[in-house]
């Protein structure tokens, strides 16, 4: 059985709003992606220079991520080569069984939060500008709160205008306290405060909000490892979870951004926002597959539970969908 | 700096053919190749990347090139041009109203930038174009938005106009306009809030502030990391709304900036203005033909010039020429033009602006230390003025004392004293030639530049 047959039975046994959601979002692409696999295939009548230039371009939409693209496309040159293929609807089989390959052990990794049983779990924020880490943070606390768990946020953007506000508006809308300090504070200091309150309020989780910096920004990210020692030093085991909030639209930048962020913090996961938009953040594949850092959590809209756990069997399905279809056709 | 790894691929490709004698189709194939993947690497979106291509090949097999006697740099020189075009060719300026206020619409995805951006602009209308702009927060959806637009506004000292977050976003703009009327505000920015550009309802409010404010630009706010969907956002906000000009953020981050040069081709839609910092000055007017001559490696030296012209004060720029030049240039002469070489912003920035900079070694990647500087500021400032004018009075006990003042060490104190000593000798070199230069009567161009960049 195939790859995508699998994943369609899979994703079929899986329950309702999530799956409809999912479907809904990457519709959009679905649409794009293989429709254009298929007008390629059916134009060319032999499989050339010009026929791989096209389908590179195909994967380069998706934001796939250029190196996996020109590592897949090398490889599919290889395969048609070996097997001496000369008709494009041959390649077709050949590009879902390599597109196999590059998400196969995708399924693997956990997107559970590393949540312990018992004490304080300390989740910190982290990413570039405006991707949507406060907006995440909210979520993520009404989600801990409707499972009643005491949570307590740290207001470290001290830096943005309103951002300290921004999560305050938050806190109330969710029921849950925010330990500040005035703008322009060291955000260090405030991570120390939220730590001892957390302690003394006997919280289960803080989530930590940081300024949002460019990764090339050296004397930012020296403040956000700053950050993370002060968390490190006040909690033992802690930050449990270091989560990098990437934006969708994002492109090959996503790739630096997320090497430079774990170099700096050691980033534990992904949360990939606005895939309600037509871009699908295809960049993340590469993540996994380069540095091994799996998606956890996906955003899906604005609203307070608009905030899912990251399936990656629905996502890729979500990617290339419509292989599935004509593969089932064939 | 943003295109960095853009121009470095595309530069090494260009070094290959520079210097050839004869460059035939199968040059200029197997370059195009490699510059079609630069792009591509870089997020232009590959339509756009093919049309470039495409361009450049046919003119670059063209005979005038092939034929001409230094076909290599004739082929960079085409891909220059082009690069260009694809940019927008010039720079595009900021419209202003006949009947006064002028209103300026910001629309984008969420998180691209827009409320940072209308402060940056209100900044720069008041600072370059002498205008009276006004704030208006219009985003009454994302929590403390209308807060984080107040505090930019107390930041700057600027108006904000706001009837918080129950009133409609339409009503708003209204409102606002009219009382900009009232308070003589030449310029009324409305932010509005972040939204997917499929998202009917919210665009459809967008359209609505539009027909009832009638404004003369609106501005797309685009962060410049996007990936290949910047086209889908950049054209369908253009369908709805009618974009008047692209804003790119985030300019000062280590992205290769595809979308910039895909967003104008497939909307032609100026890119108008980019964001280059959190500060808000740190918002200038895009150049297309600079911005190419930066991503080929040929310098910005304009935009140098013109940040030397609005930062340091001329005549002072010519008294220490004289000083220079009569051999009396003190340490505190030396602190001034520090000083005024700061005020044009991180050394960092100003370096890769000179051509060829990113391609000479140890430059590349290279972190310069403000605080050094501000150490050797320290250290001037802690000697006596008779030390600052007479240098070689400082014994080794000043040295110390000097150290102490200012609390560096006594080597660092040594290497600055030597660095000056140098200098001295340096100037007194350089006016030495000049003047010989000018009894000869002819004078050498100051910049040894590749090619020239003004073509």
């Amino acid at each position: 059985m195939s790859f995508f047959k699998k994943l369609k039975e899979k994703i079929t046994q899986q329950t309702d709003v999530v799956t409809e959601k999912f479907k809904d979002g990457l519709t959009k692409t679905r649409d794009n992606f293989s429709g254009k696999v298929n007008d390629l295939v059916a134009r060319y009548r032999k499989v050339d220079e010009d026929f791989f230039e096209e389908l590179e371009e195909i994967l380069i939409q998706a934001d796939v991520g250029f190196e996996t693209v020109m590592d897949l496309i090398e490889e599919l040159k290889m395969e048609v080569k070996r097997k001496n293929i000369q008709d494009p609807a041959e390649v077709q089989s050949v590009i879902s069984e390599k597109l196999v390959e590059i998400y196969e052990g995708a399924d693997e990794a956990s997107t559970e939060l590393n949540i312990q049983a018992e004490g304080l779990t300390v989740l910190l924020f982290v990413g570039v500008n405006g991707v949507g880490k406060t907006t995440t943070i909210g979520k993520l606390a009404h989600k801990f709160k409707s499972e009643g768990k005491k949570v307590v946020l740290a207001a470290g953007d001290t830096f943005r205008a309103g951002a300290i506000e921004q999560l305050e508006v938050w806190g109330e809308r969710v029921g849950v306290d925010v330990i500040k300090q005035g703008a322009g504070s060291d955000p260090a200091a405030v991570m120390f405060d939220a730590i001892q309150a957390a302690k003394s309020r006997n919280a289960d989780i803080l989530i930590c909000d940081t300024a949002g910096r460019l990764q090339n920004k050296v004397n930012l990210m020296k403040e956000l490892e700053k950050v993370k020692r002060v968390i490190e030093r006040e909690v033992p085991g802690a930050p449990h979870e270091v989560l990098l909030v990437l934006d969708a639209t994002t492109g090959q930048n996503a790739l630096i951004q997320a090497k430079t962020f774990k170099e700096a913090t050691n980033v534990s996961g992904i949360v990939l926002t606005k895939l309600d938009g037509t871009a699908k953040g295809g960049i993340v594949l590469a993540i996994r597959n380069e540095l091994g850092i799996p998606v956890k959590f996906v955003g899906l809209g604005e609203k307070m539970d608009d905030l899912q756990e990251f399936n990656a069997e629905q996502y890729v399905y979500g990617l290339f969908a419509d292989l599935v279809e004509n593969e089932e056709l064939d | 700096m943003a295109f960095e790894g853009l121009a470095d691929r595309l530069q090494n490709t260009m070094q290959k053919i520079r210097g050839k004698g004869k460059v035939n189709e199968a040059d200029v194939k197997e370059m195009m190749r490699e510059v079609r993947l630069a792009l591509l690497e870089a997020d232009v979106n590959f339509k756009v990347v093919k049309e470039f291509v495409k361009k450049v090949s046919d003119r670059a097999v063209g005979q005038e090139v092939l034929k001409s006697l230094t076909p290599g740099q004739q082929v960079i020189k085409v891909v220059k041009e082009e690069l260009t075009n694809l940019m927008g060719g010039e720079e595009s300026k900021i419209a202003v109203s006949n009947r006064p206020p002028t209103v300026i619409m910001m629309v984008g995805l969420q998180g691209a930038g827009k409320t940072t951006t209308t402060g940056k602009l209100a900044n720069l209308l008041r600072k370059k174009y002498n205008r009276n702009p006004m704030l208006v927060a219009a985003d009454i959806y994302r929590p403390a938005a209308i807060k984080q637009l107040e505090t930019l506004g107390k930041q700057l000292n600027m108006p904000v106009f706001s009837l918080g977050d129950q009133v409609s976003p339409v009503e708003i703009a209204k409102q606002a306009i009219a009382k900009a009327k009232e308070d003589h505000n030449d310029y009324v920015l409305i932010d509005t809030a972040g939204r997917l550009h499929v998202d009917e309802a919210l665009m459809g409010e967008l359209k609505d502030i539009k027909e009832l404010s009638n404004p003369n630009e609106i501005f797309l706010v685009v962060d410049a990391m996007t990936g290949q969907d910047a086209v889908n956002v950049a054209q369908s906000f253009n369908e709805q709304l009618g974009l008047t000009g692209v804003v790119l953020t985030k300019l000062d981050g280590d992205t290769r900036g595809g979308a910039a040069l895909s967003i104008r081709s497939v909307t032609n839609t100026p890119i108008k203005f980019v964001g280059l910092g959190e500060k808000l000055d740190a918002l200038e007017s895009f150049h297309p033909e600079r911005m190419a001559s930066r991503i080929l490696g040929m310098g910005d030296v304009l935009t140098l010039i013109e940040k030397a012209q609005s930062n340091i004060d001329e005549e002072k720029a010519r008294e220490i020429e004289q000083k220079m030049k009569s051999n009396s240039f003190t340490l505190d002469d030396f602190l001034d033009s520090l000083g005024q070489v700061r005020n044009m912003g991180p050394l960092e920035d100003l370096l890769k602006m000179m051509p060829g900079a990113n391609k000479m070694k140890g430059l590349n990647n290279l972190q310069i230390d403000e605080k050094q500087i501000s150490h050797v500021e320290a250290i001037i400032q802690s000697m006596t003025k008779e030390e600052k004018i007479h240098p070689e009075i400082i014994t080794s006990n000043r040295r110390k004392r000097i150290a102490k003042g200012s609390g560096t060490s006594v080597p660092e104190v040594n290497r600055l004293l030597k660095q000056f000593e140098d200098m001295k000798k340096m100037m007194k070199q350089m006016s030495g030639m000049q003047q010989k230069a000018k009894k000869k009567g002819k004078k050498k161009g100051g910049f040894n530049l590749p090619f020239n960049p003004f073509q």
